[in-house]
């Protein structure tokens, strides 16, 4: 929580201006109670005494000095919010660039260790939290302590301070009647949140599996499923809710109880002669002030926690240190070496796995030729090529291209010349036009054009209203899944880089569509390095050499031929997918 | 002081009235008598504290009056009789928290039952709704019904009602009780009201304005946290990170600024009502020296004046709270309403209950279907299935091949035509029977969090162990089951995680197997999961589809030459049917769809 406080380093001049101001305010509204003394005591008493006319003009003088008051009093209110909305929401600012540059600079090792999804909530979520914190905690959590200050401050000025035990007394009581409530219910409070997550999970489950639920004609299981969770739900809700609406009655008791115990002994120091009424009237003002901020302090440190919990969850992301890293001395690429992608002796596992993913992989992708991949889920196929771009890096043995270990060029250097197409064709919102150019703003239509016509792209882009100025909803989610592969594959060729990788790009493509783009793309791809991913043994028959991979390790390399006279592992993948006639019927 | 949430945006109810009456008259009537409590008891809590600051007030007369005597010498403070005044005080306030306390649990009481059933009346909602509900709304929707919504209605409706009566009555009691005590005094505190509530009323409208940008604009800044982190191996592969950034800080400027001033206007309505509530102070004071002086009214006279004076501000202040608290209480009752009010499924009268002795015998006659009557994508279907034959629906991804499903199953009702079993029109089948003739297993198999055992027990409720294992075993799952740490008892957990994606399908087979259907329906696995698990499989399902009517989504081009019929569709449509052999022969979709696959293969093989 303090460190993400620490944000606020830069506003500290407005943060120094609010407090101050809350020192005034909070000492306007403090002096108004003895303006009310004064009356009582001087105009009144003295009027009622000696008859003397003089009181009311002591009372008309006095109002207009508490006018005053009460016009510095609103004036810095309104600084004071105004100062502290401004920091607020420039912390909540920061806060989120902070987050947002932070994630960018992860690989994909933090990626998968906080999920996207959280780091979304940790981002924007969590954020808002805070910002709503700090707006309020200048005008209460700040203020309240202060308030509560002054009156004490207050209270010991005063000539007579005998009563100031009942404060005390007071407090100690507010302490207690809140924290024998939340004794109480704390435990339940947590058992809640579990039984909230219970009935959501439940009605998931029922939503999720609805067809099957009615298939089985289960509904009437679900349903009773449904309602003990509920009940659960129900029993406890009932208890704290009842618990909490005890809390405003307890309290309010307790605040007229001291009034009253203020009145009986105030009325024995009047008899006594060493306390004036209108200071008796003045102290059971200041007590309830008192009393207030403390109730405020108790149940706003209640809330605390919570937004303590999203500090943290902040302050983790901006603490974790991207585990990819440019070297402080980049080298440069071979030349000579263009487009050449070694892996040698290639070992990979996530931070606290036990496995290996990828083991001792070892081959060389050359420019001019393609090389495929292929094997089933869980092979590793996919994590080879993440690996070539750097988004995680290997455990053991050294990736070259372009003749240098992937760990000595600069990321930016590296990715420049690799032209990457995911799995999903993941796209951004924008237009086409923008998406095509995601690589290069400046790139000329011509190029642009000519990169969605051997992407098999033009057509239905064409058929579009606004052609390439089409626009693209968030992640590309208004164009169909093949559309979007397509303006994915569009988006690398433009890029025109030295190094192709296609990710599983294919898949969402018909079989005569995928074919037409191969065709196309054998052309422009001549003189590079081309990585394909496959699912598909018909998209990669013809490729160079073919990688099969079984449980993260390579069985056999190879073309079609070769791999379909000695690779088992081959020969079954192939088998599932074609039927043997089809695969030459002598196999 | 403000409480958090003041001043958010509120999300307007459509129909207001109707829904706040419905509300009311449906289920809040139910409760009428002990609303009548919570009623009678927040009105006399509220009127015993609301005497307080008077009677308190008299006790401090009574000091300064006591004082006064004995200064001039004649008297003194009359301690019985002030405390006679103090002890009738605490009475009534112990009675106020007894009342409130009273209040506060039979409301809660009606809070937590009706939302209790409403949450039943949902879940039990989900299953009467038809399947194409859930092709229009996605799941989170829903589930925000039961969830969101729900929360809002209960704690809205208990500290609306709450609030509701006590503040009136606050508001009511104090304006009563200053009015005793001084009717000029009493004029200056209210001639403020309307002054504030006018400037309440100007800010709260701008910052309004100011929280709808705000919440736009953070939309917008959730949109692309959540689009550049999806596809932040993009963004890197593309060198994209400042330009993004640039991006990113200009819609994040834009939120900044919506947000302060958000922010600065609704933090302003505080400061505003203590201001005019000080200003009322500052009359009373003076107003009330003036008359204290004049004796029209006493000193204590004066000290309960400014105590209602601050009790007042604050129903005030909720008063403009409860509005929104209402809007967004009703908005929310209007869609847990519109939900429950959505039309059923329609319910099979009377339908047949008995198929022990269906054979699986299916016929198509003249089948036409569309999800909406202007998007027909089965104009006419016909096809004649004996039992134990197999049909297997090809086409490309997206072409509607679990659409046949759907309609057997009855989640869709064909449009025009019928759908026969053994020669009984499906619509005459009472649905859950019918739907038990049926097996099936989909590509995204369903478990629920639970044992293995119950959860293939699904399929059976009354199935013995010994059933259990039998069917395991059919489904090539036993071996898979007996590594598990407790064996059949082993927990799947909330999103089945700690099991591969092939073994849940084993498990949905087992289940499959264990209940025994008429006809089946399978979803074949394509190659997202490992051979040797999609061997296991495909074994388990031919085991499942012996002597059974199957309908097969088919992948496999083995399954597809087998099949006794096979359709072929297309944009959701069938375009051809018949047998391999058949459809080659016609040289149309399918021959086009089967020669492209394999075009390549052929080539070498011609080589």
């Amino acid at each position: 929580m303090l460190k993400v406080l620490k944000n606020l380093k830069k506003s500290w001049v407005a943060v120094l201006i609010i407090v101050i101001l809350l020192c005034i305010q909070a000492w306007m509204d403090l002096s108004l109670p003895d303006y009310t003394s004064k009356i009582v005591n001087n105009g009144i008493t003295q009027a009622v005494q000696n008859n003397d006319s003089g009181g009311t003009d002591y009372i008309l003088h006095t109002g207009i000095e508490m006018l005053g008051i009460v016009l510095i009093s609103i004036t810095s209110a309104i600084l004071i919010t105004f100062l502290s909305s401004k920091v607020a929401a420039k912390l909540g600012k920061t806060l989120r660039e902070k987050v947002f540059k932070k994630v960018l600079s992860f690989s994909r090792s933090e990626l998968t260790e906080y999920s996207t999804a959280s780091l979304i909530t940790r981002s924007t979520n969590d954020v808002q939290q805070i910002q709503g914190l700090i707006a309020m905690m200048f005008r209460v959590l700040v203020y309240a302590p202060i308030m509560g200050v002054g009156a004490f401050i207050k209270v010991l000025t005063q000539s007579n301070n005998s009563m100031a035990w009942i404060i005390g007394v007071a407090i100690l009581a507010i302490l207690f009647i809140i924290g024998t409530l939340f004794i109480i219910a704390m435990p339940k409070f947590k058992k809640f949140q579990t039984l909230i997550d219970r009935i959501n999970l439940v009605s998931r489950e029922i939503l999720t599996g609805l067809p099957v639920i009615r298939a089985f004609n289960k509904e009437k299981k679900e349903e009773s499923r449904f309602e003990k969770a509920n009940m659960d739900i129900r029993k406890t809700d009932t208890f704290i809710s009842r618990i909490m609406s005890m809390m405003m009655p307890l309290l309010t008791f307790l605040m007229n109880s001291t009034m009253i115990l203020i009145v009986w002994y105030g009325g024995q120091n009047v008899d006594q002669g060493i306390l004036q009424v209108g200071d008796m009237m003045a102290f059971i003002q200041y007590t309830m002030q008192i009393l207030i901020s403390f109730l405020f302090i108790s149940i706003l440190s209640i809330m605390l926690p919570r937004a303590a919990v999203s500090a943290n969850r902040i302050m983790q992301v901006l603490e974790t240190e991207p585990s990819i890293k440019d070297k402080e001395q980049t080298k440069a690429f071979d030349q000579s070496k263009k487009g050449l992608v070694e892996f040698k002796n290639v070992s990979f596992r996530y931070p606290d796995a036990d496995t290996e993913i990828l083991e001792d992989i070892n081959f060389t992708a050359e420019p001019g030729k393609t090389t495929a991949i292929i094997g089933s889920t869980g092979s590793g196929k996919s994590t080879i090529v993440n690996l070539i771009p750097r988004f995680y890096d290997a455990t053991e043995g050294q990736i070259l291209v372009d003749g240098v270990d992937i760990r000595d060029v600069s990321q930016k250097e590296l990715r420049n010349i690799i032209g990457l197409v995911p799995q999903k064709g993941m796209l951004f919102s924008g237009t086409i036009e923008s998406n095509i150019k995601y690589s290069n703003d400046s790139m000329s239509d011509e190029k642009m054009i000519e990169a969605a016509k051997i992407a098999q792209a033009e057509e239905f882009i064409e058929a579009k209203e606004e052609k390439y100025e089409s626009s693209i909803a968030q992640s590309g989610n208004n164009v169909s899944g093949g559309q979007r592969q397509r303006l994915a594959i569009a988006r690398a060729i433009a890029k025109d880089p030295e190094i192709y990788i296609f990710d599983d790009s294919f898949s969402a493509l018909d079989l005569k569509t995928d074919r037409k783009l191969r065709e196309e793309l054998t052309k422009t791809t001549k003189n590079k390095t081309v990585i394909i991913v496959a699912q598909r043994i018909s998209t990669i028959l013809n490729a160079d050499q073919i990688i099969v991979m079984d449980e993260g390790k390579i069985v056999g390399i190879g073309t079609h031929e070769q791999l379909m006279k000695d690779n088992e592992t081959y020969k079954q993948i192939a088998l599932s997918q074609l039927s043997e006639k089809e695969l030459g019927g002598d196999v | 002081m403000p409480g958090p949430m003041k001043g958010k945006p509120v999300v307007k109810a459509k129909n207001f009235k109707k829904t706040a009456k419905k509300l009311v008259r449906n289920y809040l009537w139910e409760y009428k008598l002990r609303l009548l409590i919570v009623f009678i008891f927040a009105i006399g809590s509220t009127i015993f504290t609301i005497v307080g600051p008077k009677i308190l007030g008299n006790a401090t007369t009574e000091i300064f009056s006591g004082f006064m005597l004995k200064v001039s010498g004649i008297g003194g403070i009359d301690f019985w009789k002030i405390a006679s005044i103090l002890l009738t005080l605490l009475s009534l306030y112990i009675v106020s928290v007894v009342f409130s306390i009273i209040q506060g649990f039979t409301m809660t009481s009606v809070v937590q039952r009706l939302t209790y059933n409403l949450r039943n009346e949902l879940a039990q909602k989900i299953n009467k709704l038809p399947m194409n509900y859930f092709d229009k709304k996605n799941n989170g929707e829903v589930l925000s019904v039961i969830t969101n919504d729900i929360d809002t209605l209960s704690m809205n409706l208990n500290q609306s009602v709450t609030q509701i009566i006590t503040s009136i009555c606050t508001i009511i009691g104090i304006i009563v009780m200053m009015f005793t005590i001084s009717w000029e005094m009493t004029l200056i505190s209210l001639i403020i009201v309307p002054v504030a509530g006018f400037i309440v009323g100007f800010v709260a409208k701008r910052s309004q304005k100011y929280f709808k940008m705000q919440q736009d604009y953070l939309a917008k800044v959730n949109g692309q946290v959540e689009e550049v982190y999806g596809g932040l191996n993009i963004v890197k592969a593309f060198n994209n990170e400042e330009k993004t950034i640039e991006k990113f800080e200009k819609e994040n400027n834009k939120l900044y600024k919506s947000a302060w001033k958000a922010q600065f206007l609704s933090g302003l309505i505080h400061p505003i009502l203590n201001f005019v509530s000080n200003i009322g102070y500052v009359g009373v004071a003076v107003v009330g020296g003036y008359f204290a002086i004049q004796g029209k009214i006493t000193v204590g006279n004066i000290q309960s004046f400014i105590q209602y004076n601050k009790q007042f501000m604050q129903p005030i202040e909720q008063v403009a709270q409860i509005s929104s608290m209402l809007q967004s209480m009703i908005a929310a009752a209007e869609r847990i309403f519109e939900f429950l009010e959505e039309p059923e499924e329609p319910k099979t009268l009377n339908g047949i209950t008995d198929t022990s002795n269906i054979k699986g015998n299916v016929e198509f006659n003249h089948v036409k279907f569309g999800y909406s009557e202007d998007k027909i994508v089965i104009n006419d279907f016909s096809a004649n299935i004996k039992e134990g034959q197999k049909i297997a629906i090809v086409g490309p991804t997206g072409a509607g091949k679990t659409t046949m499903v759907k309609l057997l199953m009855r989640f869709y009702d064909v449009l025009d035509g019928e759908i026969k079993v053994d020669g009984n029109n499906i619509k005459d089948f009472d649905r859950g029977a019918l739907r038990k003739m049926f097996g099936m297993v989909l590509q995204d198999t369903w478990l629920f969090g639970g044992t293995v055992q119950d959860n293939i027990r699904y399929g059976k409720e009354d199935a013995t162990e010994d059933e259990i294992i039998r069917a395991a075993k059919a489904a090539h799952v036993h071996h898979f089951i007996k590594t598990l740490p407790k064996g059949y008892k082993s927990i799947l957990n909330e999103e089945s995680s700690n099991i591969s994606a092939g073994q849940k399908q084993l498990l949905t087979i087992a289940r499959v197997i264990l209940a025994d259907p008429k006809v089946l329906i399978l979803d074949e696995a394509t190659s997202s999961i490992d051979t040797r698990t999609e061997q296991q499989i495909q074994d388990a399902m031919d085991n499942l589809m012996k002597g059974r009517t199957s309908f097969i989504i088919a992948h496999r081009l083995s399954t597809i030459k087998n099949a006794d019929l096979i359709l072929v569709m297309n944009h959701g449509d069938i375009v051809e049917q018949g047998t391999h052999e058949e459809l080659l022969a016609k040289e149309g979709f399918y021959a086009d769809l089967y020669n492209s696959q394999f075009e390549d293969c052929n080539d070498e093989i011609d080589m």
